[in-house]
Formats: structure tokens, sequence, C-alpha cells
């Protein structure tokens, strides 16, 4: 195979360099964070005290920046006590990745501290719970309102103006009215989610309405469509899959609501544990439970992706470059082995 | 059968019923100044049952927003378009349209798309998926019936444009430069291919481009639109040239004089003497060239 250029503006890359930049993209930040957290000369600003000599300032197990430990030691020397010993260490903020990795395992299986708290599965449960009802609410509602936004100039000069207005007041601002309407359990919780993507997905799916093109509508109308179905059957089978994309999208937006929406009132679900851990300074599992979040939301877009290359064949192209990389590199064995006794077919 | 002169011919055309009219069509459009700019002013003709009608005229003349106000997708400023003595409120399924960009639906596949109309007309699926068939299996693209858009060249796109404008049954066919996207090769095919149509279909057929030949071997009658002038505002109507050549043609015809002629007469109107440029077409070119090294 000859050898294809890195860097060529739009060209598309071959199966290989994609792969390996896909794994590149995750690799790199988890070598800097190994290197930063096993090379002692890499950063570790502070020392970890092993034994502390004859000083009656440094005891062992003691965090303390090396400037301070040197100094301590240099006195204890000039005074021929004992010196003290100590091991590079980094602050308590940044575990070592096999912390979390560790953390990441203990969190499910340590019982909650205090009676009545939940688990970490099931402070989960109820974030994807309360995420899947905001996020419902938000889209049952903002499609269809989108959709007419983005077809009728009347509907848009009503709704969007007010629209755009609230769109940028911070979802948690409501926060306070929320809990007084609506109580301290999950109702506000779930408002401020639908407060925070409801306005954004009535603009993003008008903008993707607005984009079907005109001379499909006009092609429907010479064709005897009426504005009704013009609405039914061009308009909405058009934009479906762009639709499915910008839901996907702000199923994102929706989770970053979530990690404010879960403090207000009675807080619960994942900010919670994260929180609570943040407080007993179990820093391994407040990465934990971050990269948790993270991979639940890699996961659902990624899965989702792939589901939209089955679910609108007229495209001819695909979507979900992630996804379609992992389906390729896990079925090239079996591919590999089929080429010869399957013909691809072409229209 | 012998070939009748072409005035008895024309005389015999202007007998059959009208079936579209144009009285007197003008269209402003608002500019960003405040102004107005005309589009077209003052258009009138008439067309008779089965006839194929070509407009052509330079770039700018209105030819597009002539064939847009015919299918109602403009209102006109001035005027208004008859069809059968009715006159014309927004786009129907009596005046059907190809466009010069691919317009099929990309969610639909082939059948689905000529079945659209039929369907928006209120026709059961089954009955509609049976005619969409015929007409499909008219311009030979059964094999395609199931393909989607994305699937097809753009000649099929096209073929399946006109029969999906078609399987409505309309009265007119107003095509807007529809091959003016594809290439050479296609486009004659395509020119073949629309002149059988015409001949074994009844519909009556309006035909925008910018192509000489092209209007020329397919049109009956010419409409030639002009551009703004000292004169005219506006694109407005220039003449109706009647093609003196067999509606019994195909794409050999181009070789003929009498074909010559024609496109030669069409050419001095579109391209009137007092309109080109003094020193004719020669740029005010430097030697940039060495010496010796002439092509």
């Amino acid at each position: 195979m000859a050898r294809s250029p890195w860097l060529v503006v739009r060209r598309e890359l071959n199966p290989w360099q994609r792969s390996m930049l896909i794994g590149m993209a995750f690799i790199l930040p988890l070598a800097i964070w190994c290197a930063v957290s096993y090379v002692p000369w890499i950063w570790h600003p502070l020392v970890l005290v092993d034994q502390p000599g004859e000083s009656d300032f440094l005891s062992t197990g003691m965090l303390i920046d090396r400037q301070s430990f040197l100094e301590e030691n240099a006195k204890l020397a000039a005074a021929k006590q004992a010196i003290a010993t100590g091991s590079p260490s980094n602050p308590i903020f940044l575990p070592a990745p096999h912390k979390v990795l560790i953390a990441l395992y203990t969190s499910f299986k340590t019982p909650p501290l205090r009676r009545g708290e939940p688990w970490l599965h099931e402070s989960l449960l109820h974030s994807i719970e309360v995420i899947a009802i905001g996020f419902s609410i938000a889209a049952v509602l903002g499609v269809p309102l989108g959709i007419l936004c983005g077809s009728f100039r009347a509907v848009a000069h009503l709704f969007e103006p007010v629209i755009d207005f609230i769109r940028y007041m911070p979802a948690p601002a409501f926060g306070a009215l929320m809990v007084a309407m609506l109580g301290i359990d999950d109702g506000p919780k779930i408002a401020i989610i639908v407060i925070a993507t409801f306005f954004t997905t009535v603009l993003v799916v008008a903008k993707t309405a607005r984009m079907v093109d005109m001379s499909l509508l006009e092609a429907a109308q010479t064709l005897g469509a009426s504005n009704k179905r013009l609405l039914t059957r061009v308009i909405v089978p058009a934009i479906l899959p762009d639709l499915y994309n910008d839901l996907r999208i702000l199923l994102g937006s929706a989770w970053t609501a979530l990690i404010v929406a879960e403090l207000i009132g009675a807080s619960s679900g994942i900010s919670y544990f994260i929180n609570q851990q943040g407080k007993y300074r179990n820093y391994d599992r407040v990465f934990a439970g971050i990269i948790i979040i993270g991979l639940i939301g890699l996961c659902t877009d990624q899965i989702l992706a792939f589901i939209g290359r089955f679910l609108f064949p007229w495209r001819g192209t695909t979507n979900g470059r992630f996804a379609t990389s992992i389906w390729t590199t896990a079925t090239w064995p079996v591919r590999m082995t089929a080429l010869p006794f399957t013909r691809r077919k072409s229209p | 059968m012998t070939e009748q002169s072409p005035s008895a011919r024309f005389r015999q055309i202007r007998t059959r019923p009208v079936v579209l009219e144009a009285k007197g069509l003008g269209k402003d459009f608002p500019r960003t100044d405040g102004g107005t700019a005309v589009a077209l002013k003052g258009v009138d003709f008439t067309v008779h049952r089965r006839e194929f009608i070509t407009v052509i005229g330079p770039s700018g003349c209105g030819k597009s927003t002539l064939v847009r106000i015919l299918a109602g997708l403009e209102q006109a400023t001035t005027g208004e378009v008859l069809v059968d003595g009715q006159p014309v409120h927004g786009p129907g399924r009596d005046r059907g349209m190809v466009f010069q960009g691919y317009t099929l639906f990309p969610w639909l596949t082939v059948t689905q798309n000529v079945m659209f109309g039929l369907r928006m007309g209120g026709m059961g699926k089954d009955q509609a998926g049976r005619e969409a068939m015929q007409w499909i299996e008219m311009v030979g693209l059964q094999k395609f019936a199931k393909a989607y858009p994305y699937q097809l060249s753009g000649g099929m796109k096209q073929r399946v444009a006109i029969v999906r404008a078609l399987a409505n049954n309309p009265r007119i066919l107003l095509m807007d430069e529809p091959f003016g996207a594809l290439d050479p090769q296609t486009r004659m095919q395509m020119q073949s291919y629309l002149l059988q149509i015409w001949r074994n279909v009844n519909v009556t057929i309006i035909f925008i481009t910018h192509d000489l030949d092209e209007a020329v071997l397919l049109a009956g009658r010419i409409i030639v639109l002009g551009a703004a002038d000292e004169t005219h505002p506006g694109g407005h109507l220039t003449e109706i040239v009647e093609v003196p050549l067999s509606p019994q043609r195909d794409v050999s015809v181009i070789a003929t004089p009498l074909f010559q002629q024609t496109r030669a007469r069409l050419d001095a109107l579109i391209h009137p003497a007092h309109l080109v440029p003094a020193g004719g077409d020669h740029l005010p070119m430097l030697k940039m060239t060495e010496a010796g090294d002439e092509v």
C-alpha cells in the first residue's frame, strides 16, 4: 500500500491511520497521567514522609512540600540529629491511575457510610432515571415545536425570540424556584434538566428543519402536497437523520445540567456520590465517578451512532466514526475470511 | 404518411384546444436598496394541447421566473396564467415540474418517489404502486425500482423525476433546465428519451434551457426571451419562433441544414449585433511565451 500522508485538508485517512489516531486520543492523555504519577522526577512537588527521624514537626505519612522538607532536614542535620526520609509524591487530588482503577471497582463494592444512603449503582441508576425523564420531556415538547418553528414563519416569530431570551439564563438559576414549586425530591432536578435542554432543543431542531432543501418542498408542492402533507411527508422524513444526531448532542448537554441539578434540594445520584467522596478526600473515587459519567456518555452516544447507521439506509453515508472504527476492527477477521466467498452488493 | 408543410402543421396546431395562456405576465422583486427590480414584463403567449415549447434567452432574462410563475411557485406581479381557462393560484397537480437540481426525495425508493404524487392525489397504496411500476418500466429503470436516489446516476435521477411528474397525469409538464447538470453524452440521451416520451404520452411540455441546440432539437415552437436593455426595463418576450422540423425527429436532425438555419436565426435573436462588444471576442492579450514556442 502506498504511504498516505497524515495532514491533507479534508482528505480521508486510511482505516489503519484512523484506528491508530482514535486509539492515541485515549492512550496519550493516559500516558501523560501515568508519567506524572509514576516517574518520580516529573512534577511530584510534595514529599511523603516515610520516617520522621528526630524531627518533632514531621510525622510518618505526612505530605509536605519539598522545600519545607529539605529545610527541616537541613535544620536536623545542623543540630546533628537523625534526618527524616521521604519519597517524592503528588498532591492528594491527583491519585495514580491504578488507584483510580481500583477505586472504580471498590466504589461499587463499598457499602454506603451511613444507613439509608444509596450504593453507587443505585445512585447511578437514579441519575440515569432523572436524565431519561427530563430529556424525554424536553424532547417530546421541544422537537415538535422546533419543527413547527422551522416550517412556519408565524410560529417562529411567536416563539423564537422569547426562547432565545430564556436560553441564555443558566438552568441552575431556576433551582430555588423549582424547589419552591416542586419540592426537594426529583421534581426540581427533572425540571432543571428540562429547562436546560428544552429551549436549545427547539432552536436546534428549528434550524435543522430550515435546512430542508427548498426545492424538495417545491417539488412536493407541484406533485400536489398540501401544507400539512409538506410537514408530515417531506420535512419530517427529510430531517430525521439530522434530528437523531441533534438529540445525541443534546443528550450530552442534559448530562451537564444533571451535575448541578442533583445538588439542588435533596442531593442524589452520581454527583452526590462525587461530592460526598470529595468531602472525605477520597479523590480516587471522585475521579472514578467522573470517569463513570464520561464512560456512560461515550457509550450511549456511540451506541446511538451505531444504531443510526441502520436507521437511515437511504443516506448512503455513515456517521459514528468511533463506533464504525470499533465495528470494522472487531469484524475484521470475519470479513477477511469471508471476503473470497462473498461479493459486495452494489446497486 | 406524408409530411405536412411546416406552415400547414402550425395552422393545424393552432386549432387544438388551448391548454395554457400567459397574459401580460410581469414580476418585480424588491431590491435591498428599497427599489424594485423588474424580472419579467408583459409576457404573452398561448400553448396548445400536445405542443413542445422551449423557452430560451440569455442569463438574467427571467426564464426561471417565468416557469416558476407558470408552476405557481411564484406569484406574478402583473397578469395571469390560465390553465384550461382557469386562473392559476399556487402549485397544483395539473402542472408537473422537473427541476434542474435533483429533487427526488432521498428517503424514498425510486418506486416510492414515483408513487408520491399519486398518493397525494388520494390513490391507494397498491394501485399507486402498480401505476408507478409501469412508469418506471417505461423509462427502463425496473432494476432500480427499490434503489434509493443516492444509488442512481444523474441521468437516471432525472428520468425518475420526469416520470414522477408524469405519473400525476398533469396537463402540462414544466421543465426548468432539467438536463443542465448532466454531461453532454447523458444529456443527448436524455433529449432523445424526452422526445420519445413526449410523442407517446398525452402531455404538453414547456422546457426552459439556455442551450441553443437543445432548444431547437426539442421544440415545436421556441419562446425567445430578452434581458433588460434600453427599451425594456426587464426580461421580455422577443419573439416566438416556429421550428420548421418534423416532430418525428431524433438527435441526428442536428446535422441537417434546416436545423442549423433555425439555430443561426435563434442565435441572432439572442445575441443581437448591437450587443456584441466592439472588437468581437478578442482579448487584449500580451505575448507572454518565448520566441519560437508557437503552438
